[in-house]
Formats: structure tokens, sequence, C-alpha cells
């Protein structure tokens, strides 16, 4: 065949070949979960739930998170102490940031134009800023700082800390933290309800989760879990999610391999669902149909149906998945 | 806030004005700097005469072996007294060898009763827990692993927060179990202690379905322990003594005082495993273990002291976290709270378990699951999948309350 110039066809095809492969990946939403004995992120595809791609990282993934413009997932890796930076469209790490030794996990400022990063085994959180790597500050918290959560007026950070056991509230204007919080012992997730009005700490060995009002501090509320067979000490609360109404919650409790579903007006828990061994890290998916699950222990993602909420599906990804970032 | 020498050593004629006029209340959620009140913890140990030379070249017994556990379990509950103005201070104090615990404790506690971390034998535990101010005192005992501190002679004053011997042979027999190496045979050692821990090797052994299938005494005569021509003289002795007639799954050996039992892996008649006091153990801390943020701890602590953490080291780190926890969450200042506070639904404290460790209240021996471990790795935990309990799973491990023979006031 004659090298001529591309007729019009064969030039059109190959353009939808390029066209239509990006078009499909960006329409169906990915899953990026990090593993953290592989060194590795597995991508799932969001419909299928097979395997895009593996991808490797720095070492000891853990804390994922996706920027708001859906173009990169940020991963901590707590035995490298940086960041990986992926782009999702072409699935590759494109950039390291130094983050301070031993980052567990990360949040980004209500701009996007700041990464707040728990460092575990310094007790500070760290201020970096996106688009330089520059660190703008590090507050000193208590020892071994993990979740964090940020209000959507961007004025506070709020980290807990598993070892002093606390949530401490940090002043975005001053980098101060102007309060703390004694909740039970070994808190590991925060979040704000949608409304904002109350703050849910999970305390893994404590087995239960705080409310605190943030404007006056106090817990307002603790809720318990009883699980008929399994006894007390294996009810380990971390990954907290709200519905968009903010009437449901969904806590995952680690070694009771369950999801708590509970009205969060009432605070009742409702039903367990039962997905894999350990459950840590949770989030929905894009159109908020489906929950995710990482579970540690038996190296999967449950998929939780939100409509009959049971669990349909348990998809194999690599070592210890600790976190899912979802990008539509 | 990192660093050494945390400790201060008790002045003379001390001391403690302890627990008057610290308690109150306080709010939870304090906002910046809390006026800050002082707690002593007084850290009490005796200098007993070393080990001596350790069969293996590899192992030493740190001066500071459990006491800096304590050390960096003050600074970090201080961290969290930072915020809510609590100043904790741990004063060490060092008998002399062959001290009379009850002149002393008379001596050091003029001004009244104290919160005691005792890292102290048995009958010196005793002599402490009932002298006249021992008695009103609070003591956390990270030392002993008797059982008999648990049984008849507990004390309704003292806190045991590192497992007794029974529950260590139940932490390896429900392991052996799961493994179906039920046949043992046991090797015991030459002392008191080695006797103890033999009779609950059979009783795990009842327990759990196990036999012991032969049974011998071992007077070991360590001559010179290290020499030149040391292997080949162990090599002859460890096969004599290992050779018996009925066929077995593990060597059990009870060698608390580290005689011999390091020799008997490899050097069995049999070609079988060793576990008991060497050879795969039951303990509460390796530094080894990593699971549920444990590997946080021993970086933590390495950056502290410089060295490894052993066992004791835990047991003074977790005993300053059971005191940080009854003053500042179970906000208790007094012995007689702080006690009533422990044995309570209230209470837990995170141990790097995986799960709360609470007091037992027929016993006050912290219960808690049990690391099986070789020397470089930990192998299992337990309670192990499938051993079940009506209430606490992991009160399958040691004595239960239906067999407690310990009588104490609630």
């Amino acid at each position: 065949m004659p090298h001529g110039p591309m007729t019009g066809r064969r030039a059109a095809l190959l353009l939808c070949v390029v066209v239509c492969f990006f078009a499909a990946r960006s329409q169906a939403s990915e899953l990026f979960v990090s593993n953290e004995v592989d060194d590795t992120v597995t991508v799932l595809d969001g419909e299928s739930y097979k395997v895009i791609a593996t991808i490797a990282t720095d070492q000891r993934p853990r804390g994922i998170i996706a920027t708001a413009d859906h173009k990169t997932v940020l991963v901590c890796d707590g035995d490298s102490s940086n960041i990986d930076v992926i782009d999702t469209r072409t699935l590759k790490v494109t950039r390291r940031i130094d983050t301070g030794p031993d980052p567990e996990t990360l949040a980004m400022s209500v701009s996007g134009d700041e990464i707040y990063v728990s460092n575990e085994n310094n007790a500070l959180v760290t201020v970096i800023e996106l688009a330089t790597g520059k660190w703008i500050t590090q507050v000193p918290v208590g020892i071994e700082p993990e979740g964090l959560a940020v209000s959507r007026d961007g004025r506070t950070v709020v980290v807990v800390s598993e070892e002093t056991s606390m949530a401490h509230f940090i002043d975005t204007r001053t980098w101060q933290v102007t309060a703390n919080v004694l909740v039970d012992t070994r808190p590991r997730v925060a979040m704000y309800t949608p409304d904002q009005r109350l703050l849910w700490v999970s305390s893994e060995v404590g087995g239960t989760v705080s409310v605190i009002d943030p404007n006056s501090h106090q817990i307002v509320h603790t809720i318990d879990f009883q699980i008929p067979g399994v006894d007390k000490q294996y009810i380990g609360p971390i990954g907290i999610q709200f519905t968009a109404d903010g009437r449901t919650a969904f806590v995952a409790l680690g070694r009771a391999n369950r999801v708590a579903v509970i009205n969060a007006r009432t605070y009742e828990v409702e039903q367990y669902i039962l997905v894999g061994q350990r459950p840590w890290q949770l989030t929905f998916s894009p159109d908020r149909s489906k929950l995710y699950v990482a579970n540690g222990l038996t190296n999967d993602v449950t998929i939780i149906d939100m409509s009959s909420l049971r669990a349909v599906k348990s998809v194999p990804v690599g070592r210890l998945p600790w976190g899912i970032a979802v990008v539509p | 806030m990192i660093g050494r020498r945390a400790a201060a050593r008790v002045p003379g004629l001390l001391v403690l004005a302890l627990l008057a006029g610290t308690g109150g209340s306080f709010a939870v959620a304090a906002a910046g700097p809390a006026p800050v009140r002082t707690f002593p913890i007084v850290y009490l140990r005796e200098a007993y005469p070393g080990p001596g030379i350790m069969p293996s070249l590899l192992e030493s017994q740190p001066d500071d072996l459990g006491l800096a556990g304590a050390e960096d379990g003050t600074s970090e509950i201080n961290t969290t007294g930072r915020f809510l103005g609590w100043k904790f201070k741990l004063y060490e104090e060092t008998l002399p060898a062959g001290a009379d615990v009850a002149a002393q404790a008379r001596r050091m506690f003029t001004l009244g009763p104290a919160v005691i971390i005792a890292d102290l034998r048995a009958d010196d535990l005793l002599q402490l827990a009932d002298s006249p101010v021992g008695k009103r005192s609070l003591i956390l005992d990270i030392r002993t692993s008797d059982d008999s501190l648990r049984q008849q002679d507990c004390r309704a004053n003292v806190f045991h927060v590192l497992p007794n011997q029974a529950m260590r042979t139940d932490a390896l027999a429900q392991f052996l179990v799961e493994k179906r190496w039920s046949r043992w045979f046991l090797l015991q050692g030459p002392t008191q202690q080695d006797a103890v821990y033999a009779a609950d090797v059979r009783r795990s052994a009842a327990r759990y379905g196990a036999r012991v299938v032969a049974a011998r005494s071992y007077d070991y005569n360590p001559g010179s322990r290290r020499s030149d021509t040391g292997y080949q003289q162990i090599q002859t002795q460890m096969p004599l003594a290992t050779q018996v007639g009925s066929d077995y799954d593990v060597l059990f050996v009870a060698d608390e005082t580290d005689l011999f039992g390091d020799y008997l892996p490899y050097n069995t008649f049999d070609a079988r495993p060793v576990v008991g006091t060497q050879g795969l153990i039951a303990t509460a801390w390796t530094p080894a273990f990593q699971s549920y943020s444990a590997l946080q701890m021993q970086h933590r602590f390495q950056l502290f002291a410089h060295r490894r953490m052993a066992e004791r080291d835990y047991g003074g780190w977790l005993a300053v976290n059971v005191i940080g926890d009854a003053v500042m969450r179970g906000r208790q200042t007094s012995p007689a709270g702080m006690r009533a506070y422990l044995r309570s639904d209230n209470f837990l404290v995170a141990g790097f378990k995986g799960e709360g460790l609470t007091f037992r209240s027929w016993d006050q021996q912290l219960r808690q699951p049990v690391l099986i471990a070789q020397p470089l790795m930990v192998v299992s935990m337990s309670p192990q999948n499938g051993f079940l309990h009506p209430g606490n799973t992991s009160d399958t491990l040691g004595f239960d309350q239906p067999e407690t023979q310990c009588r104490m006031a609630p």
C-alpha cells in the first residue's frame, strides 16, 4: 500500500478511534483504589468494575482523593513522604509532591489551591500549595493525626489524632488550633454533615461515633453500635458518608465486617450491611446510586446498591486496599 | 517533645501531696491554653542483680527496660494533657537490691498515697501492696506474669498490665490446636516458676483438647554459658535431653529464667518445633509487631529510646496510658476514684491490638489479645478464630470468672 496522504475516510476513522476512545473513557466513571501493601493504585471501570490499570506508586499508599476538576487523583505515600499525582486521563503518575514524613491522609482546600496533609509520625498537619508544592505552614496537633475534614466556608480544618483521641479545629486564617474535643479512643475519620451543622467523628477502638457541634465544640450525641452475634470489641467505626440530603449516614465498622446504615436525624442504626473483611474507607459513585467499600483483609471492594441497600458485588483489587477516590 | 530522661528522680523525702485539690471539673473542649494541673506518677523499681550473660549474644537487658516505655508514654499523654490542662510528671525511684520495700514505701510516701507503676518482682510487689501507704495507693504492675498474683495472692489495690502465665499458655494452646499440633512434649526447667508454667501447660491442654504425651524435667547446668566450644556441648546435650519414646507434634518448653530454652530449636532429637517460654512465644509485645498502628508506636519508641521496644516497655507505656485515661477521660484523681473507674464499663485503653483493652473485675488483670511470635516475626494473635466466649472472647485466655480464686472487695 502506498504511503500517500490519508483519504478523508481513513482520517475520520482514525480520529474516531482516538476521540471515541477518550469519549468512552470520559463517560464511564472510574474508581481509584489505594493498595497499602502492594504500592499500587487499582483503577476500576465504574460500570463493568473491570481493572483498567494498576498504577505503581511510591511506598505505602493510603489516603486518596480526586481534585475538584477530576483531572488528577492525589495519593499519600506514607513510607516515601510524598504525594503521587495521577493524571486521570493517561493513568500515569505525573508528579510527586514532598509532604514531610509519613503522610497518611489528605484533603483539598475549598479553593482547590491547597492540600492539607496529616503527617502521622510527626503530629503535624502540613499545608501545601498544590501548584508549586511549596509548604505554606505546619500545624502541631495531637499524636498520630489522621482524618481531615474541611468546612464548606473554608475557614476550618478539622483533624483527628488517633493516639491523643481528639478532634482539633484549625482556623485556616491564622493556622492556629482553636479548639480540641476529646472523643472516644482512637478517632480515625471526621466528616461534616451536608448542612454543615454537625461534625461526625468515628472512634475505632472506642467503637462509637461522636456527633460534635462545630460551633460550641461540645459532643451532642454519641452513637453506639450493637450487632447480634458480634463481640463489641470487634466493632471499629472508621469511614463515614452521608446521603446528599443528609438524612442517612453510612459508617464502615472495621472488624465487624459491616457497614452501618444510620438515621442521621435520630441517630438510630437502621441496619447493618455485611461486606468484606475489615472495611475502612467508603465513598459514593458520582450519581450516588452505589456505595463503594474498601475491605482491607479480603483485598476487595464491595459495591452496595443504594436503592436496595444490598451488597451486590465484590471486586478484587490489590493487597490491603485502604481508600477509594471516584472520578466521573 | 521527644527526648530522653523524662522521669525525674523522687526527691529524698518526698512527696506527693498527690491528689489533694487536683479534682474539680473542667471543660472537655478547651480552647487555647488551659490552667495546668500537675499529676505525679511514681515509677518504682529495684536494682535486682542482672540475669548475667544471656545465652544469645544478640540479647541484652537494657538498664531502662520498662522505664523507657513509661517515659515515652508520659510524653505522649502530656500531648493530650497540653490540650486539657494536665501535666503528668513521672518520678523514678530505684530501690537498692534486697531493700525492705515496705519500709522504703513508708519513707517515700510520707505525705499520703500515690499512683505507682511497679516494676517489681512478685514478693516485693506484695510487700508494697500490703504496706500501710501502699494499701491506699493505686499500683499498676508492669513486670510480673505470676499466676499467684491473679489468684490467691491478688490485691484490691493492684492492677496487672501484662498477661499472666496461664494467659500465655492458653494463647499458645489455641494456636497449636488450630494448627492441629495437639500432642505435646513438655520439657520443664528447675525453678518454681517453671513448675507453675508447666502446670499451666497441662491446664491449657485439658482446656483445649490437646495432650501432654511426654513430660520431662531438665535440670540444665549451664557451666560456662558462652565459650568457644559452646555449640558443640549444646549439640550433644540437647538431643539427649529431648530424646523421648513417644511421638509428639511440638516441644513445649517451660524455662521461665532463660536457662536453656533458646538452645532447643534445631537441637531437638526429633525434628519438631519448639514453643513455650522460648521458640514460638506468647507475648504482649515484640519489636516485630506492626499491625493496628503498632508500626507507629515502634517508630516513636525507637526515636525516643534509641532501641527496640520490649514487652516491659510496652507495659510501662500502657500503664501510663491507663493512668492518663483515668485522669483525663474518667476525671478521677484519687486512687479510690481511679480504681472504681478502671473497674467500670466506662474504662477502655487502646494498646495496638485492634480493640479496646479492659480490666477483669474478678482479678484486675488486663484482658487482651496475646501475640504469638517467633524471634523475627509475629506468627499470629490469640484468641484464635473459632474459640468463643459468652462475654468477651479475650476471656478465653487465662483465668475466667468461674475459675478465679481471687477474693477481693468490689
